[in-house]
């Protein structure tokens, strides 16, 4: 099988079991959001409500497309589509486990092993904000154009704090490949605490998740849509699939940047202890590609368990934090490991 | 500056303890009182199979008390006097009975019924109560017009709520 077969079929399976969770996120979200709210939550369509994201999704594709007049149809057209290929094209570099073997060969999990994995996912997030920005102008609203100008503010602001919190984990793997930022966190510190750079960088871990929180655009930084005061943002103008595909975007970025975040701080596909099990290479693998999905489903539920917490922050606020706490912060981070990598501490 | 409080007592941002202001032990403790809410029962009544108990105040549909096979109300309009909502439409006629007066034709339009009670408060015969009925449902604007066929219920059927008003008024 040569390379670019295995890539299509691998990018095909990716493609597909990410649509899936897509929409069993919106699910579990809801059913989440019911439960902490003492509500039960969709349960009509399906078995405990499991048929409601098909449900949703029929509703959506069979909904009118409403084009309005003053809007600039081509990128009126073409903001949702950006949004959606940012989103999804982030995860091809994102290891999901580490090496299959299927009848004597040997696959590796992951789509493009690119030895610059960490640039591109960042700047694949920062062209999700041309989706939302686009949107924005082209809806000719107010409430849209004052939803994707507040998108660029935020996400310019919060990606210099996302970069920079990064160089500290750069600076001790010496790499940007994922699959070697992965590797690196084998082993165990002390004996026991698995060597994840969550315990190494704990700094830079909380920052990297504040600003991937308002990456994504969910609830303590949604500004961008913020429901109550611009009655839904950048999406004011759109309808049926359009809408959907920003839908789409939304929570197809939240598992993106769960992954980046399991896979930077969380050891990725990494399952602790393993070595003391003795399991076949074949078993192993599945193990850690179970790993994986446990641990990014956690980093899911918690960026939801947080949206049903914490309030929006008012914009000056959320401009405050970016550049007077994160941005000092992070840079404080890289100091500090530089300082400790150069005494042989780390 | 308020006089029942001490100046010590009043909390304001900037004397937020330390902890406070990092923010994060806050998410935290914000986080374990929703986590805490997941466990606890939902309020959620299933409608269609479960439904709610009705207090004894409820006021569903109204409807024309029937005693002896014929209803009590006298036709004096008063129900269709004070209807607010202007649902209320009354045709009185006259008959041998001790009453001496019937409504011939008694039509409420149950689409501009706003279920305020004022005819069940008005009516000096109590005639015409409120029921616990609240599942009404038209397909069309004539079905949604209820004459006295629809209207007329037993009296053994409303005794309940004819104790209520006995107790209450």
């Amino acid at each position: 099988m040569n390379i670019i077969s295995e890539a299509v079929v691998k990018i095909l399976m990716i493609l597909f079991i990410n649509l899936t969770i897509v929409a069993y996120l919106v699910l579990v979200e809801r059913k989440v959001s019911a439960y902490i709210q003492n509500r039960i939550g969709p349960n009509r369509v399906g078995p405990w409500g499991l048929l409601q994201p098909l449900a949703d999704i029929i509703k959506l594709f069979f909904k009118e497309d409403i084009v309005p007049k003053a809007v600039n149809k081509f990128i009126h057209s073409l903001a949702p589509i950006i949004s959606v290929v940012v989103a999804f094209s982030t995860f091809a570099v994102i290891p999901f486990g580490d090496k299959i073997t299927i009848f004597g060969t040997t696959y590796k999990l992951v789509i493009a092993d690119v030895n610059v994995g960490v640039l591109i996912i960042l700047a694949l997030t920062s062209l999700g904000v041309y989706g939302i920005t686009l949107s924005g102008w082209a809806s000719n609203n107010k409430y849209s154009l004052l939803g994707g100008l507040r998108s660029a503010a935020q996400m310019i602001s919060y990606e210099l704090s996302l970069g920079i919190s990064l160089i500290g984990v750069l600076m001790m793997t010496e790499s940007l490949r994922l699959t070697q930022i992965v590797e690196f966190q084998n082993g165990y510190i002390l004996g026991f605490i698995p060597k994840w750079n969550i315990f190494l960088q704990p700094l830079g871990f909380i920052i990297f998740l504040v600003a991937s929180f308002a990456e994504t655009n969910r609830l303590p930084f949604d500004l961008p849509e913020a429901e109550t005061e611009l009655v839904g943002g950048y999406h004011v103008e759109y309808t049926g699939m359009k809408f959907g595909l920003f839908f789409l975007a939304e929570y197809a970025a939240m598992i993106t940047a769960s992954a980046f975040i399991v896979t930077i701080y969380l050891g990725g596909w990494q399952f602790p202890f393993v070595e003391y099990f003795n399991l076949s290479p074949f078993m192993l693998s599945l193990l850690q590609i179970g790993a994986f999905a446990f641990k990014v489903w956690l980093v899911l539920l918690f960026f939801i368990v947080i949206r049903w917490t914490i309030p929006r922050f008012r914009y000056d606020q959320l401009m405050n934090i970016g550049w007077k706490v994160m941005l000092p912060a992070s840079i404080a981070n890289v100091i500090l490991t530089a300082f400790l990598i150069y005494f042989n501490l780390l | 500056m308020n006089e029942f409080l001490k100046k010590s007592e009043i909390k304001r941002l900037k004397n937020l303890t330390f902890l406070q202001r990092l923010y994060i032990p806050e998410i935290l403790k914000g986080i374990r009182i929703t986590l805490r809410q997941i466990f606890k029962p939902s309020f959620t009544i299933q409608y269609p199979e479960q439904k709610f108990i009705k207090p004894e105040s409820f006021r569903g549909r109204p409807v024309l008390v029937e005693e002896n096979g014929v209803e009590r109300c006298v036709a004096c309009g008063l129900c269709s006097r004070v209807c607010p909502a202007l649902a209320i439409d009354v045709q009185s006629a006259e008959t041998e009975l001790e009453k001496e007066r019937y409504p011939e034709i008694f039509e409420i339009n149950m689409l501009r019924c706003i279920f305020c009670g004022f005819c069940e408060e008005v009516c000096p015969e109590e005639a015409i109560i409120m029921s616990s009925d609240y599942e009404l449902s038209f397909t069309d604007y004539n079905s949604a017009i209820y004459g006295k066929d629809k209207l007329l219920v037993p009296i053994e059927k409303v005794q309940d709520r004819l104790d209520h008003l006995h107790r209450t008024r």
